[in-house]
């Protein structure tokens, strides 16, 4: 089987993280957000992924590359000259797609779950229909897209932030197609959602599938930090002795092996420490991501943060209110940073008391 | 024989000084260890000739009375509290008291106010006083401000030659002289009948016209005394370049502690903490960044690092990974692991938690500008916000552990349950 996942532009909402490393390289949960869904996809008889991307980016490639041979499959860049939008990149992998008969998926490069392939797939076989979309259940459906479809599944309608309860299940960014969908798609920019869908719908083509369990976009840092926490709860109800268990630890953290931490530290709930990175004594973290090969200095307290590759956080400071910082920053001691965005390379000796970006 | 007055004021009086002078009386604020006034104290003590000390207020006597007893103890030194009956403004309060100041015919005796900072330079204005004293009966301490601070202060024109005062004027509304008074003086006993005739003509006028609720007996020395004085001869001013400083708002409070601070180097070396491997071994084995002073009875663990400016109480508990810069800690206050105070005042038995941040604003004189003086801006800017300031919790406030508490100022016995920034909690 095949997959298409559509990682497409910068990534300038995951900003400044992405400004040294591309968006599916950056790891979330000590592993890169892309690597999550290709192993899932592996898991499901996936032998070929292709990425759509609108830029050219040598070192996701090379990286990209040793992990595929790794896991034993091959990975295709599909490049866009232009963005083409969520169904543009389709089209522009058609050869690729109608290799063969069967069916292949299509993925938002953004989003963190359960994945839930072969059973979406099991799912799409059982109906025989062009295509199925995974929807997920919110408790504010006002705020999105919402799916409405019948008690077989079988998809009606497409309504844009409703007023009016009418559905909680929007598209969570999943999809199984058949390749007679690549008919519907013409090679210009063009969106899935609004342009391709709503067709597939009248026609009693589309169904949806229901996902069970946590469902995240993690694409930019509020959402990153929430998507940890859920990823952590459902990693601790699959997989507990993937948490780390040590002294001072509260609730779900996930550390790498070869990192170190200090006496008379509090860390968690809720996060996560990358390779090779140090905490000193008397630190507390809560709510964090700490990316490889960053040091966190003795008695700095931190909730709610993303911190950077290779960052040197001080003594007594104190970092909250989603601040991140990208890579190789310095924070000097006794310093507090309250939703701070810093640029790469950056030294930061004053406090920054309100939420700002530091260039 | 000298004696000396200090005017330590009332409870009406301070109020700047807030929360701070809520559960202590503002000249008995530590500052550098010891009781704001207690500094003024040993400037007298120092002084040979000086037989009396003479506290005029309107504190009730209790409030003042151990601090007495404790203090003619240690310096074997007799001190009084005259207490006020109301307000009688400086000149008033002196001449209520004038059989006690004049009892034993003293050479000369020194007035200060309760409410100024300084390395007091007493023996140099006693040598200058005596040798004016032939034609004038006051020597003032004066010192250099800028033009635009000068406003604040009662401005002094000087005859350079002779020392002479030539104009005097309170706090006035455009410039006059960057030269100051710095609110001590030397008095000969003759002054007593230049406020005597204000005294009595004052007293003449309220009999006369019977004039209601003011006190006929409250006489301001600066623009009673020494203004109408000006100019006839028979006042004089040192102008002297030690440090100086009022201590009017909360926020002074720290500024003024480094100063004593540094001043402890040279007359006071055991009153500072070493750093580790200097010196004489320290009972404490924290990191000191110096100048710092410690109670004895306080208990500091070894991974605390403290310093630059800080003053630590007696009874006080510092926990392990603490740092401290730039504040005053007082008695019986508990500072838990990890946590930051910084330009802050933590009140007499306030409970700060693990990994909190107490963060104030320093308020110091700019330091460049020569001769810039503390300013003191009020609590509310023009948008009715709340200046930044340093961070003041009243006596027995608890912070929770892992919050921030920054630029605000907390009313005594509160119970903190979130962060806060900017604000006044009451």
């Amino acid at each position: 089987m095949r997959a298409l996942i559509l990682v497409g532009g910068y990534g300038t909402r995951l900003r400044p993280l992405t400004l040294s490393r591309p968006k599916p390289l950056v790891e979330f949960a000590n592993k890169p957000i892309l690597l999550h869904q290709i192993e899932a996809l592996v898991e499901a008889g996936v032998t070929e992924v292709i990425l759509a991307v609108s830029y050219r980016a040598e070192q996701m490639e090379e990286e990209l590359t040793a992990e595929a041979t790794k896991l034993g499959i091959s990975i295709v860049f599909s490049h866009e000259t232009e963005p083409l939008g969520t169904a543009g990149p389709i089209a522009l992998a058609k050869n690729i797609l109608q290799k063969s008969a069967k069916p292949f998926f299509v993925l938002n490069s953004d989003i963190i779950c359960d994945f839930p392939f072969k059973e979406l797939a099991a799912f799409h076989n059982s109906h025989g229909k062009e295509g199925t979309i995974v929807v997920t259940k919110v408790e504010e459906p006002s705020k999105y897209g919402v799916v409405v479809y019948d008690d077989g599944n079988c998809i009606e309608s497409f309504v844009e932030k409703p007023q009016e309860f009418i559905s909680n299940k929007i598209n969570a960014g999943l999809y199984i197609l058949n390749p007679s969908i690549l008919n519907r798609i013409e090679l210009r920019p063009t969106s899935i959602e609004k342009e391709v869908f709503p067709g597939m719908a009248s026609d009693k083509e589309l169904y949806a599938f229901e996902l069970q369990g946590f469902w995240m976009d993690v694409g930019q840092p509020k959402d990153f930090l929430t998507g940890m926490c859920l990823y952590l709860k459902h990693l601790r109800s699959q997989n507990s002795e993937k948490l780390y268990k040590g002294p001072g630890v509260v609730g779900n953290v996930l550390v790498h092996p070869s990192a170190k931490i200090g006496s008379n530290c509090q860390i968690g709930p809720n996060v996560t420490i990358g390779p090779g990175v140090v905490i000193e004594d008397g630190v507390c973290i809560k709510r964090c991501t700490i990316l490889r090969d960053a040091t966190i200095k003795s008695n700095t307290w931190m909730e709610s943060c993303i911190v950077g590759w290779k960052c040197s956080v001080g003594r007594w400071v104190r970092m909250e209110g989603t601040t991140v910082l990208g890579e190789d920053v310095i924070v000097k001691d006794e310093t507090y940073i309250n939703g701070g965005q810093v640029l790469p390379h950056k030294n930061i000796a004053n406090s920054v008391p309100e939420p700002q970006i530091i260039m | 024989m000298l004696k000396a007055v200090i005017l330590i004021g009332g409870p009406q009086k301070g109020t700047r000084f807030r929360p701070l002078s809520l559960d202590i009386p503002k000249p008995l604020f530590p500052v550098a260890g010891l009781p704001l006034i207690q500094h003024h104290i040993e400037a007298c003590v120092a002084l040979k000739d000086l037989k009396e000390i003479l506290l005029i207020g309107f504190y009730p006597v209790a409030q003042i009375q151990q601090f007495i007893n404790e203090l003619q103890q240690v310096y074997n030194i007799t001190i009084k509290y005259l207490q006020e009956f109301t307000s009688l403004g400086t000149a008033g309060g002196l001449y209520h008291f004038r059989d006690q100041i004049r009892c034993g015919n003293p050479d000369a005796f020194f007035v200060m106010n309760g409410d100024v900072c300084a390395d007091f330079p007493l023996s140099d204005m006693y040598v200058f006083h005596k040798k004016h004293s032939d034609k004038s009966m006051v020597s003032i301490m004066g010192t250099e401000a800028t033009r635009q601070q000068s406003l604040h202060y009662g401005c002094m024109v000087i005859n350079k030659n002779t020392s002479e005062v030539t104009h005097y004027v309170e706090k006035p509304s455009s410039y006059v002289s960057t030269l100051i008074n710095c609110g001590v003086y030397v008095f000969s006993l003759s002054i007593f009948q230049t406020i005597g005739e204000i005294f009595n003509a004052k007293q003449m006028e309220h009999y006369k016209n019977g004039n209601g609720n003011k006190e006929a007996g409250h006489i301001q020395l600066e623009q009673e005394i020494l203004a109408p004085l000006a100019g006839t001869g028979k006042i004089c001013a040192l102008q002297v370049n030690h440090w100086w400083s009022q201590l009017k708002t909360a926020g002074s409070a720290i500024y003024a502690n480094r100063h004593y601070l540094e001043l402890y180097r040279t007359n006071h070396p055991e009153r500072l903490t070493n750093p580790q491997g200097a010196g004489d071994i320290s009972k404490f084995n924290c990191t000191i960044y110096p100048d710092v002073h410690i109670h004895p009875s306080a208990v500091i663990h070894p991974t605390a690092v403290l310093g630059p400016n800080v003053s630590i109480g007696q009874g006080v508990t510092i926990k392990s990974g603490v740092r401290i810069r730039e504040s005053i800690i007082l008695q019986d206050a508990t500072i838990e692991e990890h946590s930051l105070v910084l330009h802050s005042i933590i009140g007499r038995g306030s409970h700060v938690g693990r990994w909190a941040r107490v963060e104030g604003t320093p308020s110091d004189p700019d330091p460049n500008k020569p001769f810039a003086k503390m300013e003191n801006p009020p609590l509310f800017n023009n948008d009715g916000r709340l200046n930044p300031s340093i961070t003041i919790l009243g006596c027995s406030v608890s912070v929770p552990s892992e919050t921030i508490l920054l630029n605000s100022i907390v009313l005594p016995n509160k119970e903190l349950s979130r962060s806060i920034k900017n604000e006044i909690i009451l």
